[in-house]
């Protein structure tokens, strides 16, 4: 009966599902939330320098320290400090994802026995809870301060998402175009060869890749710690409010973010559509 | 001779039409010297060396083992800075996430039709992407002074142009069929955005917006390194004086709290997509 009546716009407005209820507890809730979050974030206006800070980092981008930023020689200026930076993420992946390929297919429920296969999953939840600057800080009382750290340090937080997107690969690769091969005859290596390789390649390098762009990113805060590349000498300038060379380093940070990004996306996007 | 010869120029197929193709290079052969000399140069300036790793590497377990038990006393002096560490993260990514709204709007190819405008937004939000949470986090620990503060402003920021990327894309791919049908009836920009483009895409928002939220309680714990509040302050203190029981104790906390929120805001957006 209803459905053969039409209905008016002014009927199906009131028709509409009632979500009040919903809302008007969503609404509560975050009103706690931020009368809790007011005893532990208080506002004490800006420090004496805090509004001359501010003038000075954003006047000190566009004056930056131009011999700090174009010396190509030293080893303490702009060039090597993004060049170190680049290597350490790079180091960090490769490593995490050569202990990851391992790990990943030992806990993939398609490979091993479900039971296993949870156990690994769990070890690596475990390893992605951290922060990666957490890593950066116990690594730093193993190998010292210094860029080797760093790449320790990325491996092991690698590790967690590498392992993580593997697993969603391995578990759906599609097991017919093995029995294919297995019909037509192949061995084991030629199955691994023609029906697995293929399969997975590409979306591990885009793993890979992806995950290094990522680590280019942890590598420049690293540094904060103590474990190489730009960001000890970032911290350094700050604190002693050397204006010039913190627009140095903030110049060449964003461009290798903003160029690592960009070559990451392109061959990612090449590798989805097919080369 | 003949074979290796092949291995970098694969024989020539010949068709039944008798015209010959050329295979393509296998790009491994090009790829993986590449790989290997970027392994050894990198190598070379991050002096890796594997004598340390093996003299020094039992080291991080001796640490990891002195982990366990964690001091379980230690608890009553997390849950004030952890509770700090949450209400960071909350805050943050309530104020980054409304801000990221009209930003996203300002960055939409359909919405916006002003390229030097749009140029703007998009070349500022992009720039802005680049920089580290925990930078940010130390500029504004000197421009507000130590505290959460510092640190809230700096996850705001951070979630603010991180959330105007992956939600201006959506915008982007938006059906645009109700939206021109309420431009035509006398809407203007804003409104038919409002009322045609959102109700399309509010469940991705909050989706979005949760999954936001569980960066930034990592994010957020770490942001004490700097000064900038949080359970990254006794963290950073304990393991300076490697008191390592309170620091598993801390990792601990952390950890199943992180688990925890994880998998509620995973429950939540599963129901909103």
């Amino acid at each position: 009966m209803m459905s053969k009546k039409k209905l008016t716009v002014q009927e199906v407005l009131e028709n509409a599902p009632k979500s009040w209820p919903l809302k008007v507890a969503i609404t509560l809730f975050f009103i706690i939330i931020l009368m809790i979050a007011n005893n532990y974030i208080s506002y004490n206006g800006l420090t004496d320098t805090g509004v001359r800070v501010a003038r000075n980092i954003l006047r000190s981008i566009f004056s930056p320290n131009m011999d700090y930023l174009f010396n190509f020689s030293s080893r303490s200026a702009v060039p090597f400090l993004l060049l170190e930076t680049t290597a350490i993420a790079f180091l960090g992946t490769i490593i995490g994802t050569v202990i990851s390929i391992p790990i990943a297919f030992l806990s993939s429920r398609n490979i091993v026995p479900k039971w296993m296969a949870s156990i690994g999953v769990s070890i690596i939840v475990v390893i992605r809870t951290f922060p990666a600057v957490v890593y950066g800080l116990m690594f730093i009382r193993v190998t010292g301060p210094g860029a080797f750290t760093g790449v320790l340090t990325l491996s092991v937080a690698s590790i967690g998402m590498i392992a993580k997107l593997f697993i969603e690969v391995i578990e759906d690769l599609d097991p017919g175009i093995i029995e294919a091969l297995d019909a037509s005859g192949c061995n084991t290596i030629q199955k691994i060869q023609y029906g697995i390789i293929p399969q997975l390649l590409s979306n591990f390098a885009s793993t890979a890749i992806y995950r290094f762009e990522i680590n280019v990113k942890y590598a420049t805060i690293l540094g904060m710690v103590g474990a190489g590349g730009i960001g000890a000498p970032l911290i350094f300038a700050i604190n002693a409010f050397r204006w010039s060379d913190v627009g140095a380093l903030l110049i060449g940070l964003i461009l290798l973010v903003l160029v690592i990004e960009a070559v990451s996306t392109k061959i990612r996007s090449k590798l989805a559509t097919g080369e | 001779m003949e074979k290796v010869k092949q291995l970098f120029r694969p024989k020539p197929i010949v068709l039944s039409n008798g015209k010959q193709v050329q295979p393509k290079l296998n790009p491994m052969y090009y790829i993986l010297p590449i790989l290997v000399f970027i392994t050894v140069y990198s190598m070379n300036i991050t002096r890796f060396s594997f004598a340390t790793l093996i003299a020094r590497g039992e080291q991080f377990w001796i640490i990891v083992s002195r982990m366990i038990p964690p001091n379980f006393a230690y608890f009553s002096n997390v849950v004030n800075p952890l509770i700090a560490t949450l209400m960071m993260s909350v805050v943050g990514t309530l104020v980054g996430v409304i801000l990221a709204l009209p930003m996203a709007y300002a960055s939409s190819t359909t919405m916006n039709q002003s390229n030097v405008f749009r140029g703007i937004t998009k070349a500022i939000s992009s720039v802005l992407r680049t920089l580290p949470v925990l930078v940010l986090a130390l500029i504004f620990r000197i421009i507000f002074g130590p505290g959460t503060f510092a640190g809230t402003v700096a996850i705001a920021l951070f979630t603010f142009t991180i959330m105007t990327k992956m939600f201006f894309e959506l915008i982007d791919t938006a059906d645009l069929g109700p939206f021109e049908a309420l431009l035509s009836s006398g809407a203007n920009r804003i409104q038919a955005f409002w009322a045609a483009i959102m109700p399309q895409l509010w469940g991705q928002y909050y989706s979005l917006a949760l999954y936001n939220f569980e960066m930034n309680i990592r994010n957020a714990a770490i942001l004490g390194y700097v000064g900038a509040g949080g359970i990254g302050i006794i963290l950073n203190e304990r393991l300076a004086w490697r008191v390592y029981p309170d620091v598993g104790m801390i990792l601990l906390v952390l950890m199943v709290t992180v688990l925890i929120i994880e998998n509620i805001s995973r429950t939540i957006r599963k129901k909103l997509l």
